[in-house]
């Protein structure tokens, strides 16, 4: 059985859709990276997918219960973090996760708060109101209080977003020993190298799903070819290059210029000329995440007009 | 000049603020509507010489006599005899329920005394709970009576002097002295737990929603049930210390007399304080901002001051207004602790009124809990 199994989600607002005809799957253990632009649709499909929005169309299973008919069943065995904290602030930290603990009938609740304060280390900042903490602590307590009643599915909606590189480490090192344990996890993220430490990812832009697999797979079913170009007014170059036939993308990443294109022979054929110049030399790179990425993006705009 | 007030930079003020102030549309049909509404409303409505009364007539002998001085007394206007009763007993039932204004009490022997001239008498029972309302009636009343004698007996001087012998005998019950205190002081407990409940248990959503904690606690499995009684239950503590205080301070401040049964009194409280804060509640599943919220809190407060019979007569105003007044629970509340607190009124007499309350809390918990939205479409 899959933790999710969604099918043909639908998503209206007056005449806007915002989630067209997604279909997701996350086998059990799975940790999956979801991506797209911003106002992409990710963040209602999460609450379609947790019970927090019906969808207009489509049908599917989370941990086995009906999307449609069993929301109450599917939030008590799902965990989700919300895109902006949303704990009460003028609660204390262990006010906050009795509440949690008591909604989900934990009990006793005490021991399920005292061992989610010692493993967080706030057991001697217990009692300081949760609006007091930190960017970095308040996520660390959003997780632990989403996780204490054990969920086997775990949705994370932007969960490191203006969080410090090595708060983000220690967030992704626990994500994965949770997968370790069985947990599934969900998580939407805007950073490559997040991306890169799922186990699939899911790329949706404008309400459209638009590709899932593994990092590689992604990268190579996208079909592009990258050309590192090296030499002297790299600015100049790359505004000359950006009107050439086959070019796509350029974009300076330190001293060289990834040059993209999805038809690498004519791609090929414009690049030519370059290593004839002085100082200035071509070679095959490797296309990045964020290379199919942006050119994702630039697609489904022109879709979109 | 443009250093302390530039016209550019306050223009940009002044359309900024139009722009916000039309798109919050409740805030501007609050502007325009309410202020109308109000005008007609409350202009229509309230009367400080109320007209028709309700009364009971209880007359003892069926003579023409009698029947010229109900129908004098009718034509003043200020009467309006819904019931003839036939003993002392029904008439003290009706009045102690609120159900009549007044008890005018014809005796037997009444046509006698006018024909043989020995000093007829009247006695005519008022509600003086509220003093306003019955002094424009009984002020009209002994001329009236005795014209309407005089016409009835002819025109000799003899009669006209027989029948101005008439005597009525006017008791104003409940509250002898016309103390208006007796009248407002328990009124003022309903008005004061309606502004603080309804007020308070109006932003109970609304809060959640403006600092993002809405969309968790419905990601968590609590139902709209728990929700909406963990969001009023806690305000029913806060009425009942406000009952007490509200309550100590009427005797001992006021020296408002309390004859009625206090259970029964405090039992009648917790069922209109239970429709408040269920009122309150369904409020916040309307709006969207706190400040939302009290605007409907003040738009529900200001006619159920004025057309509840807190202010002013109920019994005063066209039928209309009294249509409307009868849908605020305030109205409801105000008979029954008017009746238990200063007739001594009991169960039996109240039960009517406080079914009517516990119909409010059926209501009001039903539309919220037909608003409330367990997702956030």
């Amino acid at each position: 059985m899959n933790a999710i199994d969604v099918h043909g989600l639908v998503k209206r607002y007056g005449d806007k859709t915002v989630v067209n005809d997604v279909s997701m799957t996350v086998r059990k253990g799975e940790i999956v990276g979801f991506l797209g632009p911003n106002g992409s649709g990710k963040t209602t499909t999460i609450r379609i997918m947790c019970g927090l929005l019906t969808p207009d169309e489509g049908h599917g299973t989370v941990l086995g219960y009906d999307l449609r008919r069993e929301g109450l069943l599917i939030k008590r065995e799902v965990g989700y973090m919300t895109q902006r904290f949303s704990f009460y602030e003028d609660l204390t930290i262990a006010e906050n996760l009795a509440f949690v603990a008591r909604l989900y009938k934990l009990s006793p609740v005490k021991d399920y708060v005292d061992r989610t304060l010692a493993d967080l280390g706030l057991s001697s900042r217990r009692n300081q109101l949760a609006g007091t903490l930190s960017g970095g602590w308040k996520q660390r307590l959003a997780l632990a209080a989403c996780i204490m009643h054990k969920p086997k599915l775990l949705m994370l909606d932007e969960p490191t977003a203006g969080v410090d590189p090595k708060a983000r480490r220690d967030f992704w090192d626990e994500i994965h020993y949770l997968a370790g344990d069985g947990l599934t996890v969900l998580v939407s993220t805007h950073y490559m190298d997040e991306a890169e430490r799922c186990h699939r990812i899911s790329y949706i832009s404008y309400g459209t799903m638009l590709a899932t697999g593994t990092v590689d797979e992604v990268v190579r079913d996208a079909g592009l070819t990258t050309y590192l170009v090296d030499g002297p007014k790299l600015e100049r170059l790359a505004k000359e290059l950006r009107d050439r036939p086959g070019v796509e993308q350029v974009a300076p990443f330190g001293a060289s210029l990834h040059v993209v294109g999805s038809d690498e022979a004519l791609l090929k054929s414009s690049l030519a000329d370059l290593s004839t110049r002085e100082g200035v030399s071509v070679r095959r790179g490797e296309t990045s995440l964020e290379d199919v990425f942006i050119q994702f993006m630039a697609k489904s705009k022109d879709n979109m007009q | 000049m443009s250093r302390i007030l530039d016209f550019g930079r306050l223009s940009a003020l002044l359309v900024k603020e139009f722009i916000q102030m039309r798109r919050d549309r409740i805030t501007f049909g609050m502007m325009l509507g309410v202020p109308l509404m109000q005008l007609v409303l409350f202009g229509f409505a309230i009367n400080n010489d109320p007209k028709a009364l309700p009364a009971a007539l209880l007359a003892l002998s069926q003579d023409h006599y009698s029947r010229a001085v109900v129908s004098a007394l009718e034509n003043t206007g200020y009467y309006r005899f819904d019931h003839i009763v036939r003993t002392a007993g029904e008439a003290e039932a009706l009045m102690a329920s609120g159900e009549v204004v007044f008890v005018v009490t014809i005796p037997s022997d009444f046509a006698r005394r006018v024909d043989r001239g020995q000093n007829p008498e009247i006695l005519i029972e008022a509600d003086a709970t509220d003093p306003s309302v019955a002094s424009g009636a009984i002020s009209t009343l002994g001329t009236v009576a005795s014209q309407a004698l005089v016409r009835e007996r002819g025109t000799s001087p003899d009669a006209a002097e027989q029948a101005a012998q008439l005597q009525v005998v006017v008791h104003r019950r409940y509250n002898p002295e016309g103390i208006s205190q007796y009248n407002i002081v328990p009124g003022l407990l309903g008005v004061i737990l309606q502004m603080t409940m309804v007020m308070m248990t109006s932003i109970a959503l609304t809060r959640e929603r403006e600092r993002g904690t809405m969309e968790n606690l419905l990601a968590m499995p609590a139902t709209p049930l728990e929700i909406m009684l963990g969001k009023v239950l806690p305000y029913l503590v806060v009425g009942a210390v406000q009952v007490a205080v509200i309550l100590g301070a009427s005797k001992a401040l006021f020296g408002i007399p309390f004859v009625g049964s206090v259970i029964l009194l405090l039992f009648a409280v917790l069922i209109f304080v239970s429709a408040l804060v269920l009122l309150g509640y369904s409020f916040s599943t309307f709006a969207r901002t706190q400040m939302q919220a009290l605007q409907l809190t003040v738009f529900f407060f200001l006619p159920s001051i004025l057309l509840s019979g807190f202010m002013f007569p109920f019994r005063g105003m066209p039928d209309w207004a009294q249509w409307i007044g009868e849908t605020f629970p305030l109205t409801h509340f105000l008979r029954v602790i008017r009746a238990v607190m200063l007739k001594g009124a009991a169960l039996p007499e109240v039960a009517f009124e406080m079914g009517i309350l516990a119909l409010f809390i059926l209501i009001y918990a039903g539309i919220a809990l037909l608003r409330f939205r367990r997702t956030l479409d």
